[in-house]
Protein backbone atom coordinates (compact mmCIF):
# COMPACT_ATOMS: atom_id res chain seq x y z
CA UNK A 1 0.00 0.00 0.00
CA UNK A 2 1.37 3.44 -0.95
CA UNK A 3 1.11 6.58 1.24
CA UNK A 4 -1.70 7.78 -1.04
CA UNK A 5 -3.72 4.72 -0.05
CA UNK A 6 -3.60 3.08 -3.48
CA UNK A 7 -2.72 -0.61 -3.58
CA UNK A 8 0.65 -1.50 -5.08
CA UNK A 9 0.83 -2.49 -8.73
CA UNK A 10 1.54 -6.12 -9.53
CA UNK A 11 3.92 -5.84 -12.47
CA UNK A 12 5.02 -8.88 -14.48
CA UNK A 13 8.15 -8.16 -16.48
CA UNK A 14 9.84 -10.38 -19.04
CA UNK A 15 13.27 -11.49 -17.82
CA UNK A 16 15.92 -13.20 -19.90
CA UNK A 17 16.22 -13.82 -23.62
CA UNK A 18 13.82 -15.52 -26.00
CA UNK A 19 13.50 -18.48 -23.61
CA UNK A 20 13.01 -16.31 -20.53
CA UNK A 21 9.91 -15.94 -18.36
CA UNK A 22 7.82 -13.29 -16.63
CA UNK A 23 8.76 -12.31 -13.10
CA UNK A 24 6.37 -10.36 -10.92
CA UNK A 25 7.28 -7.27 -8.87
CA UNK A 26 5.30 -5.10 -6.49
CA UNK A 27 5.58 -1.43 -7.41
CA UNK A 28 4.06 1.53 -5.49
CA UNK A 29 1.24 3.17 -7.41
CA UNK A 30 1.61 6.91 -8.08
CA UNK A 31 -0.47 9.60 -9.73
CA UNK A 32 0.35 10.32 -13.38
CA UNK A 33 2.67 7.29 -13.41
CA UNK A 34 3.84 6.06 -16.80
CA UNK A 35 4.77 2.49 -17.69
CA UNK A 36 8.36 3.67 -18.15
CA UNK A 37 8.25 5.06 -14.57
CA UNK A 38 7.22 1.60 -13.37
CA UNK A 39 10.02 -0.16 -15.24
CA UNK A 40 12.53 2.41 -13.99
CA UNK A 41 11.32 1.90 -10.40
CA UNK A 42 11.90 -1.84 -10.71
CA UNK A 43 15.43 -1.34 -12.00
CA UNK A 44 16.40 1.30 -9.45
CA UNK A 45 14.79 -0.16 -6.35
CA UNK A 46 14.09 -3.86 -6.86
CA UNK A 47 16.38 -5.41 -9.46
CA UNK A 48 19.30 -3.45 -10.95
CA UNK A 49 19.96 -6.24 -13.47
CA UNK A 50 16.78 -5.37 -15.42
CA UNK A 51 17.66 -4.25 -18.97
CA UNK A 52 15.49 -1.86 -20.96
CA UNK A 53 15.99 1.01 -23.35
CA UNK A 54 14.91 4.64 -23.13
CA UNK A 55 16.31 8.10 -23.77
CA UNK A 56 14.15 11.22 -24.05
CA UNK A 57 11.15 10.22 -21.84
CA UNK A 58 8.94 12.66 -23.75
CA UNK A 59 7.84 10.69 -26.84
CA UNK A 60 10.42 11.97 -29.26
CA UNK A 61 13.22 9.42 -29.50
CA UNK A 62 11.21 6.24 -30.03
CA UNK A 63 13.50 4.02 -27.95
CA UNK A 64 11.22 2.91 -25.09
CA UNK A 65 8.61 0.88 -26.96
CA UNK A 66 7.56 -2.33 -25.20
CA UNK A 67 4.64 -4.72 -25.16
CA UNK A 68 2.27 -3.57 -22.44
CA UNK A 69 -0.60 -5.91 -21.55
CA UNK A 70 -0.23 -7.56 -24.96
CA UNK A 71 -0.14 -4.35 -26.99
CA UNK A 72 2.94 -2.56 -28.36
CA UNK A 73 3.17 0.96 -26.90
CA UNK A 74 5.59 3.81 -26.27
CA UNK A 75 5.98 3.42 -22.54
CA UNK A 76 7.08 6.99 -21.71
CA UNK A 77 3.73 8.37 -22.87
CA UNK A 78 1.55 5.52 -21.65
CA UNK A 79 -0.08 6.21 -18.30
CA UNK A 80 -0.53 3.20 -16.07
CA UNK A 81 -4.05 4.34 -15.20
CA UNK A 82 -5.04 3.93 -18.86
CA UNK A 83 -3.71 0.44 -19.42
CA UNK A 84 -3.55 -1.41 -16.07
CA UNK A 85 -6.07 -4.21 -15.70
CA UNK A 86 -7.08 -3.90 -12.09
CA UNK A 87 -3.72 -3.33 -10.45
CA UNK A 88 -1.90 -5.65 -12.85
CA UNK A 89 0.53 -4.76 -15.57
CA UNK A 90 2.44 -7.06 -17.90
CA UNK A 91 5.46 -5.61 -19.68
CA UNK A 92 7.40 -7.55 -22.32
CA UNK A 93 9.79 -6.84 -25.18
CA UNK A 94 8.46 -5.85 -28.60
CA UNK A 95 7.23 -8.72 -30.76
CA UNK A 96 8.76 -9.58 -34.16
CA UNK A 97 12.28 -8.60 -33.03
CA UNK A 98 14.97 -10.76 -31.41
CA UNK A 99 15.18 -10.30 -27.64
CA UNK A 100 18.61 -9.19 -26.45
CA UNK A 101 17.74 -9.35 -22.77
CA UNK A 102 14.65 -8.59 -20.70
CA UNK A 103 12.86 -5.64 -22.36
CA UNK A 104 15.62 -4.74 -24.82
CA UNK A 105 15.17 -6.02 -28.37
CA UNK A 106 17.69 -6.13 -31.19
CA UNK A 107 16.49 -3.39 -33.54
CA UNK A 108 18.93 -4.30 -36.32
CA UNK A 109 16.38 -6.12 -38.52
CA UNK A 110 14.11 -3.08 -38.26
CA UNK A 111 16.78 -0.61 -39.38
CA UNK A 112 18.34 -2.94 -41.94
CA UNK A 113 14.95 -3.09 -43.65
CA UNK A 114 14.87 0.71 -43.54
CA UNK A 115 18.05 0.56 -45.64
CA UNK A 116 16.67 -2.20 -47.88
CA UNK A 117 13.67 0.01 -48.67
CA UNK A 118 16.10 2.75 -49.78
CA UNK A 119 14.85 4.91 -46.94
CA UNK A 120 17.78 7.29 -47.33
CA UNK A 121 17.52 10.65 -49.08
CA UNK A 122 19.46 10.74 -52.35
CA UNK A 123 20.35 14.36 -53.13
CA UNK A 124 19.74 15.69 -56.62
CA UNK A 125 21.82 18.82 -56.04
CA UNK A 126 25.18 19.70 -54.56
CA UNK A 127 26.04 22.14 -51.81
CA UNK A 128 27.06 24.61 -54.51
CA UNK A 129 23.52 24.76 -55.93
CA UNK A 130 20.95 27.21 -54.67
CA UNK A 131 18.51 25.89 -52.06
CA UNK A 132 15.42 24.63 -53.83
CA UNK A 133 12.24 26.22 -52.47
CA UNK A 134 9.58 23.62 -51.65
CA UNK A 135 6.06 24.95 -51.22
CA UNK A 136 4.32 23.22 -48.27
CA UNK A 137 0.91 23.39 -49.97
CA UNK A 138 1.82 21.22 -52.94
CA UNK A 139 0.14 17.82 -53.18
CA UNK A 140 3.39 15.85 -53.02
CA UNK A 141 4.74 17.78 -50.05
CA UNK A 142 1.47 17.26 -48.16
CA UNK A 143 1.64 13.50 -48.84
CA UNK A 144 5.24 13.42 -47.59
CA UNK A 145 4.39 15.54 -44.53
CA UNK A 146 1.57 13.15 -43.58
CA UNK A 147 4.07 10.37 -42.93
CA UNK A 148 7.25 12.19 -42.04
CA UNK A 149 6.85 12.34 -38.23
CA UNK A 150 7.84 8.71 -37.68
CA UNK A 151 10.08 8.34 -34.60
CA UNK A 152 11.30 4.80 -35.49
CA UNK A 153 9.89 3.31 -32.30
CA UNK A 154 9.12 -0.05 -33.93
CA UNK A 155 5.57 -0.23 -32.56
CA UNK A 156 4.07 -0.68 -36.04
CA UNK A 157 6.66 -3.37 -36.83
CA UNK A 158 5.76 -5.25 -33.66
CA UNK A 159 2.02 -4.91 -34.34
CA UNK A 160 2.18 -6.09 -37.97
CA UNK A 161 0.77 -9.54 -38.77
CA UNK A 162 2.59 -9.61 -42.12
CA UNK A 163 5.96 -9.05 -40.43
CA UNK A 164 5.14 -12.00 -38.16
CA UNK A 165 4.27 -14.26 -41.11
CA UNK A 166 6.89 -13.11 -43.61
CA UNK A 167 10.38 -12.41 -42.25
CA UNK A 168 11.37 -10.80 -45.58
CA UNK A 169 8.62 -8.17 -45.33
CA UNK A 170 10.13 -4.71 -45.03
CA UNK A 171 7.51 -3.58 -42.55
CA UNK A 172 5.30 -0.50 -42.16
CA UNK A 173 7.94 1.96 -40.92
CA UNK A 174 10.47 1.32 -43.70
CA UNK A 175 7.78 1.48 -46.38
CA UNK A 176 6.27 4.61 -44.86
CA UNK A 177 9.73 6.19 -45.01
CA UNK A 178 10.08 5.12 -48.66
CA UNK A 179 6.71 6.75 -49.38
CA UNK A 180 7.73 10.08 -47.85
CA UNK A 181 10.90 10.07 -50.00
CA UNK A 182 8.93 8.99 -53.08
CA UNK A 183 7.00 12.25 -52.65
CA UNK A 184 10.11 14.36 -52.14
CA UNK A 185 10.75 16.20 -55.40
CA UNK A 186 14.38 16.85 -54.38
CA UNK A 187 15.22 13.13 -54.22
CA UNK A 188 17.19 11.55 -57.08
CA UNK A 189 16.83 7.87 -56.15
CA UNK A 190 13.21 7.27 -57.10
CA UNK A 191 13.57 4.43 -59.62
CA UNK A 192 15.91 2.41 -57.39
CA UNK A 193 13.59 2.98 -54.43
CA UNK A 194 10.47 1.88 -56.32
CA UNK A 195 12.33 -1.20 -57.56
CA UNK A 196 13.36 -1.99 -53.97
CA UNK A 197 9.89 -1.63 -52.48
CA UNK A 198 8.25 -3.54 -55.35
CA UNK A 199 10.44 -6.60 -54.83
CA UNK A 200 9.53 -9.67 -52.76
CA UNK A 201 8.79 -8.62 -49.19
CA UNK A 202 7.98 -5.12 -50.39
CA UNK A 203 4.80 -3.07 -50.40
CA UNK A 204 2.76 -5.68 -52.29
CA UNK A 205 3.14 -8.10 -49.38
CA UNK A 206 1.00 -5.82 -47.17
CA UNK A 207 -2.45 -7.23 -46.41
CA UNK A 208 -3.92 -3.85 -45.35
CA UNK A 209 -4.89 -5.04 -41.86
CA UNK A 210 -4.11 -1.50 -40.66
CA UNK A 211 -2.62 -2.70 -37.36
CA UNK A 212 0.23 -0.23 -37.96
CA UNK A 213 -2.21 2.66 -38.12
CA UNK A 214 -4.15 1.31 -35.14
CA UNK A 215 -1.05 1.20 -32.94
CA UNK A 216 1.12 4.08 -34.21
CA UNK A 217 1.72 6.41 -31.25
CA UNK A 218 2.26 9.29 -33.69
CA UNK A 219 -1.15 8.56 -35.30
CA UNK A 220 0.48 8.07 -38.69
CA UNK A 221 -1.13 5.83 -41.30
CA UNK A 222 1.55 3.56 -42.80
CA UNK A 223 -1.13 1.47 -44.53
CA UNK A 224 -2.08 4.51 -46.61
CA UNK A 225 1.60 5.10 -47.41
CA UNK A 226 2.01 1.47 -48.48
CA UNK A 227 -1.15 1.70 -50.62
CA UNK A 228 0.42 4.76 -52.26
CA UNK A 229 3.59 2.78 -52.98
CA UNK A 230 1.50 -0.01 -54.51
CA UNK A 231 0.02 2.51 -56.95
CA UNK A 232 3.36 4.16 -57.73
CA UNK A 233 5.13 0.83 -58.33
CA UNK A 234 2.28 -0.46 -60.51
CA UNK A 235 2.46 2.68 -62.67
CA UNK A 236 6.26 2.48 -62.84
CA UNK A 237 5.99 -1.15 -63.97
CA UNK A 238 3.44 -0.28 -66.66
CA UNK A 239 5.77 2.47 -67.91
CA UNK A 240 8.64 -0.01 -68.03
CA UNK A 241 10.66 1.87 -65.40
CA UNK A 242 10.97 -1.08 -63.01
CA UNK A 243 10.98 -4.85 -63.44
CA UNK A 244 8.62 -7.39 -61.92
CA UNK B 1 5.51 -14.63 -24.68
CA UNK B 2 2.88 -12.05 -25.50
CA UNK B 3 -0.05 -11.69 -23.16
CA UNK B 4 -3.29 -10.87 -24.93
CA UNK B 5 -1.51 -10.63 -28.30
CA UNK B 6 -4.52 -12.12 -30.02
CA UNK B 7 -7.03 -9.92 -28.22
CA UNK B 8 -5.37 -6.72 -29.47
CA UNK B 9 -5.74 -7.99 -33.03
CA UNK B 10 -9.45 -8.51 -32.67
CA UNK B 11 -10.70 -5.40 -34.41
CA UNK B 12 -13.07 -5.03 -37.35
CA UNK B 13 -10.31 -5.00 -39.97
CA UNK B 14 -8.60 -8.07 -38.52
CA UNK B 15 -11.93 -9.88 -38.69
CA UNK B 16 -12.45 -8.55 -42.22
CA UNK B 17 -9.14 -10.11 -43.30
CA UNK B 18 -10.02 -13.38 -41.54
CA UNK B 19 -13.46 -13.54 -43.14
CA UNK B 20 -11.98 -12.71 -46.55
CA UNK B 21 -9.51 -15.60 -46.30
CA UNK B 22 -11.99 -18.12 -44.92
CA UNK B 23 -14.63 -17.17 -47.51
CA UNK B 24 -12.01 -17.52 -50.25
CA UNK B 25 -11.08 -20.97 -48.97
CA UNK B 26 -14.76 -21.94 -48.75
CA UNK B 27 -15.38 -20.84 -52.34
CA UNK B 28 -12.23 -22.64 -53.50
CA UNK B 29 -13.58 -25.87 -52.00
CA UNK B 30 -17.06 -25.27 -53.45
CA UNK B 31 -16.05 -24.45 -57.04
CA UNK B 32 -14.74 -27.92 -58.06
CA UNK B 33 -17.91 -29.50 -56.64
CA UNK B 34 -19.96 -26.95 -58.57
CA UNK B 35 -18.21 -27.79 -61.84
CA UNK B 36 -18.52 -31.52 -61.20
CA UNK B 37 -22.28 -31.04 -60.79
CA UNK B 38 -22.47 -28.98 -63.98
CA UNK B 39 -20.62 -31.76 -65.80
CA UNK B 40 -23.56 -34.05 -65.04
CA UNK B 41 -25.61 -32.02 -67.56
CA UNK B 42 -23.35 -33.36 -70.29
CA UNK B 43 -22.65 -36.82 -69.00
CA UNK B 44 -25.72 -38.02 -67.12
CA UNK B 45 -28.96 -36.01 -67.25
CA UNK B 46 -30.83 -38.43 -64.98
CA UNK B 47 -28.25 -38.05 -62.19
CA UNK B 48 -28.45 -34.26 -62.60
CA UNK B 49 -32.24 -34.40 -62.15
CA UNK B 50 -31.65 -36.48 -59.03
CA UNK B 51 -29.24 -33.87 -57.74
CA UNK B 52 -31.81 -31.11 -58.36
CA UNK B 53 -34.35 -33.02 -56.25
CA UNK B 54 -31.70 -33.37 -53.52
CA UNK B 55 -30.92 -29.65 -53.81
CA UNK B 56 -34.57 -28.78 -53.14
CA UNK B 57 -34.25 -29.99 -49.55
CA UNK B 58 -34.42 -27.11 -47.02
CA UNK B 59 -31.09 -28.14 -45.46
CA UNK B 60 -29.38 -27.80 -48.84
CA UNK B 61 -31.03 -24.41 -49.39
CA UNK B 62 -29.61 -23.35 -46.05
CA UNK B 63 -26.19 -24.45 -47.27
CA UNK B 64 -26.70 -22.47 -50.48
CA UNK B 65 -27.51 -19.44 -48.35
CA UNK B 66 -24.12 -19.87 -46.72
CA UNK B 67 -22.51 -20.00 -50.15
CA UNK B 68 -24.28 -16.81 -51.20
CA UNK B 69 -22.94 -15.17 -48.06
CA UNK B 70 -19.40 -16.41 -48.78
CA UNK B 71 -19.58 -15.16 -52.36
CA UNK B 72 -21.02 -11.76 -51.39
CA UNK B 73 -18.67 -11.13 -48.48
CA UNK B 74 -15.62 -12.16 -50.54
CA UNK B 75 -16.71 -9.99 -53.46
CA UNK B 76 -17.51 -6.92 -51.36
CA UNK B 77 -14.41 -7.33 -49.14
CA UNK B 78 -12.26 -7.72 -52.25
CA UNK B 79 -13.78 -4.58 -53.76
CA UNK B 80 -12.93 -2.65 -50.60
CA UNK B 81 -9.30 -3.80 -50.77
CA UNK B 82 -9.10 -2.91 -54.46
CA UNK B 83 -10.36 0.58 -53.69
CA UNK B 84 -7.88 0.92 -50.80
CA UNK B 85 -4.95 -0.09 -52.99
CA UNK B 86 -5.84 1.63 -56.25
CA UNK B 87 -7.50 4.90 -55.30
CA UNK B 88 -6.79 7.79 -52.96
CA UNK B 89 -6.96 6.68 -49.32
CA UNK B 90 -10.28 7.07 -47.56
CA UNK B 91 -10.79 6.77 -43.82
CA UNK B 92 -13.43 4.74 -41.99
CA UNK B 93 -12.18 1.45 -43.43
CA UNK B 94 -13.43 -0.42 -40.35
CA UNK B 95 -16.94 0.93 -40.98
CA UNK B 96 -16.71 0.02 -44.67
CA UNK B 97 -15.59 -3.52 -43.79
CA UNK B 98 -18.47 -3.86 -41.33
CA UNK B 99 -20.88 -2.54 -43.97
CA UNK B 100 -19.58 -5.11 -46.46
CA UNK B 101 -20.21 -7.89 -43.94
CA UNK B 102 -23.67 -6.54 -43.14
CA UNK B 103 -24.64 -6.20 -46.79
CA UNK B 104 -23.44 -9.75 -47.49
CA UNK B 105 -25.62 -11.05 -44.65
CA UNK B 106 -28.58 -9.09 -46.01
CA UNK B 107 -28.08 -10.54 -49.51
CA UNK B 108 -27.85 -14.06 -48.09
CA UNK B 109 -31.04 -13.48 -46.07
CA UNK B 110 -32.92 -12.20 -49.14
CA UNK B 111 -31.76 -15.30 -51.03
CA UNK B 112 -33.02 -17.54 -48.23
CA UNK B 113 -36.42 -15.83 -48.17
CA UNK B 114 -36.76 -16.27 -51.93
CA UNK B 115 -35.87 -19.97 -52.03
CA UNK B 116 -37.76 -21.21 -48.97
Amino acid sequence: MTPSGKPDLSVSIWRGGADGAYRTYSVPSRDSQTVLDVVTYVQRHLDPTLSYRFACRVGMCGSCAMTVNGRPRWTCRTHVSRVAKGDKLTVGPLENLPVVKDLATDMRPFFEKWQDAKGVFEPSKTRDDAIEPIRPDTRQRQLADAGVECINCGVCYAACDTVKWNTDYLGPAALNRAWTLANDVRDAGQTERLQAVASGGGCHACHSHQSCQEHCPQTLNPTASIAGLKRLTALAYLRGEIEA
Amino acid sequence: MSVGALSRRRNALWYAALVHRLSGLGLAVFLPLHFLTLALAVEDGARLDGFFRFADMPAVKLGETGLVFLLAVHFLGGLRILFVENFTWRGNQAKLASAAGGLAMLLAFVFLIRVL
